[in-house]
């Protein structure tokens, strides 16, 4: 056996014995989209309920334009109550010609939506029987934009965090447990190359990598969180191995820098948790300030983040891949060599 | 072969300090192939700076070292297949078997798998083939490292300290494996802070302080040039001191709270004369050990 396929080998087991790095890996990220993914599922088609006694024109019309959701009551009085105690934001009451709308005044936005729609309706109907032909039609159409369900982002931003944390974590808990346990030394007393060592550690990253991305994608796919692949969604392959390139020589930087095991597990965390906040992991980094965008995009999860978005979500295809690609092999470049500098074979 | 065979290791006045510290302070020795050399000393001495000097693990501030006719320094990847290194600390991968840190460490030197696990067999690890390195007994872990060392089968072994912190069965099992490893042809090359551990496996020893070597020879030889006196200890009560003192050859005796102890340089007459009184139940003979040499050398009690 070479020494490049044992030490992978080697790697390998240990990584799958371990239950801590396991977990981190896949089952710590996968708790986020799972909690995020169900919680956030039907933020979107959220719709106002109100009370609604009575029935006649203006109530079927009220309940054709599927912008309320009504809920019948028998007794005005108690529905009046429900919305006198927080219960409900609105009440409709409607008898012969009149229609009278009772609604909470703590809730501003919410009133107007509700006084909006149904005065809309009354107006309508009112037309409608006047038999006046209308002087402005007004035409309104949905149409599909380009801001996302939250597991549309969900799933590409926490693959790429998982990705980040197991190649940080990954590189240097290696590196400082193998200096400390002095294997580093031992290595280096046999006749094989730092590159054969170095890569080995890397292909059980990118293989990690591999693993997380298909775990998490075929886990959004299910039912509930409902999660729809658009584009050439197998392009995100080389976005997980340049990534994971990205983030190890990361690690091994940090792992450069600590002595032992705890000292580098804080500063991989240090780096992880404001890398992935600000690299749009659990929500879109659109909707941040502007200065936040542009110092987000030092970090090499935010644009790991924006290809796998285009390539997973927003159906684009090869060309997406370019600026990504090359800021990620940038930054392996950059910091790797960095890490190479301050390498230290023993404390 | 045809003329002389070049010495294994070749080791000429090299130092290393740190700041003010001599940790190496001019050590010179050479170690014969298939020799078992010791070098011993308290913690502190400067063994682990000399050791990793001369495996090319570090680099000396002066002297050379020639280890196989080659400088080990810088990394020399001609040398390393030939010379197995045993580190003070287990170092061992991450969760693997006995079986696979053997093989992990073996294909390093594209030693096949197979023969990697027959090394198993020479320190006794056979049945814990299968058994993680974390959940191993401490003297198991140390046979193991000294297994991985030996894995490619080098011509040099380098251990350093591999009996420190074992319980007395475990070390003597391991000084089993030691001898078999020397039986193989191999020369050994170890530290030790165990003096009466180094007088039963090593060839030839020797004694470092403070970064120096302060004596080089065979344990036996160290001992006898000390000349010092060999004593004899009897149970309290079965000879008076004063009558102790009148046997020919006896330089000294005191009694303390449990036993007598006669001090001569003449054991064999005093030993006869002893037998004919009658009064040789309990007895001891202590000789002089290496011990005693480092007392005569530093002044000072020997505290590993």
């Amino acid at each position: 056996m070479t020494a490049f396929k044992s030490l992978s080998a080697a790697m390998i087991k240990g990584f799958l014995r371990d239950r801590m790095t396991l977990f981190f890996a896949f089952v710590f990220p996968l708790m986020f989209l799972v909690v995020f993914g169900l919680l956030f599922r039907d933020a979107s088609d959220d719709k106002t309920k109100i009370a609604v006694v009575g029935d006649g024109p203006v109530v079927a019309a009220l309940d054709k334009t599927g912008a309320l959701e009504l809920e019948k009551y028998d007794n005005a009085e108690v529905a009046r109550q429900k919305v006198h105690d927080g219960d409900l934001p609105a009440l409709v009451v409607a008898g012969g010609s009149g229609v009278e709308l009772t609604f909470a005044a703590s809730d501003q936005v919410k009133a107007q939506t509700v006084i909006g729609i149904v005065s809309g309706v009354v107006d309508r109907i009112n037309l409608a029987e006047s038999g006046v032909p209308p002087a402005f039609t007004l035409e309104a159409k949905p149409v599909e934009d380009a801001s996302l369900k939250p597991i549309q982002y969900l799933t590409p931003g926490i693959l790429s965090w998982a990705v980040s944390i197991s190649g940080v974590f990954g590189a240097a808990l290696t590196l400082v447990s193998w200096r400390k346990k002095q294997v580093l030394r031992r290595i280096r007393l046999a006749p094989v190359g730092p590159t054969a060592v170095l890569s080995s550690r890397v292909l059980v990253s990118v293989g990690t990598a591999v693993a997380q991305g298909v775990m998490f994608v075929a886990v959004a796919l299910t039912p509930p969180f409902g999660l729809q692949l658009t584009g050439q969604w197998w392009l995100a392959l080389p976005l997980l191995v340049l990534g994971t390139t990205a983030f190890f020589a990361v690690g091994m930087l940090v792992g450069a820098f600590c002595r032992t095991e705890e000292a580098a597990s804080g500063a991989a965390n240090l780096i992880v948790m404001p890398m992935a906040f600000l690299s749009g992991t659990f929500f879109p980094v659109e909707n941040a300030p502007g200065w936040l965008q542009a110092v987000s995009n030092i970090f090499p999860l935010r644009h790991m983040n924006d290809g796998m978005l285009d390539v997973l979500v927003r159906g684009k295809g090869i060309e997406a891949l370019v600026v990504p690609s090359a800021v990620l092999i940038g930054f392996t470049l950059v910091v790797g060599f960095i890490a190479a500098r301050v390498f230290r074979w023993e404390d | 072969m045809t003329g002389a065979r070049i010495p294994a290791v070749v080791v000429a006045d090299i130092r290393k300090h740190y700041g003010d510290l001599k940790a190496v302070d001019g050590v010179s020795f050479t170690v014969a192939e298939g020799e078992f050399f010791g070098i011993l000393g308290p913690n502190g001495a400067g063994k682990t700076t000399t050791l990793e000097i001369v495996e090319g693990l570090r680099k000396a501030d002066s002297g050379a070292v020639t280890l196989l006719g080659e400088n080990p320094w810088p990394r020399n990847t001609k040398l390393l297949p030939r010379i197995g290194v045993q580190l003070q600390a287990s170092s061992f991968f991450e969760k693997l078997t006995a079986k696979e840190q053997l093989q992990t460490f073996g294909s390093l030197y594209g030693v096949t798998a197979a023969k990697a696990v027959d090394m198993l067999e020479l320190v006794g690890l056979t049945d814990k083939a299968d058994v993680q390195e974390n959940k191993l007994s401490g003297g198991q872990r140390q046979r193991l490292s000294i297994a991985c060392a030996l894995v490619h089968d080098p011509d040099i072994v380098f251990l350093d300290e591999p009996t420190a912190a074992l319980d007395p069965q475990a070390r003597r099992n391991l000084w089993d494996v030691l001898r078999a490893i020397q039986a193989r042809g191999k020369t050994i090359v170890y530290t030790t802070h165990y003096l009466d551990e180094a007088e039963i496996l090593c060839d030839r020893v020797a004694i470092m302080d403070k970064g120096r070597i302060l004596a080089m020879d065979a344990p036996a030889t160290l001992v006898r040039g000390l000349d010092a006196p060999t004593h004899v200890v009897l149970q309290k009560g079965t000879l008076a001191p004063a009558d102790a003192r009148a046997i020919d050859g006896v330089e000294q005796a005191q009694e303390d709270e449990v036993s007598l102890t006669i001090s001569t340089r003449k054991p064999a007459p005093v030993l006869s004369a002893l037998a004919e009184r009658g009064t040789l139940d309990g007895l001891q003979v202590r000789t002089a050990t290496l011990e005693d040499v480092f007392l005569d050398l530093t002044g000072r009690e020997y505290r590993a």
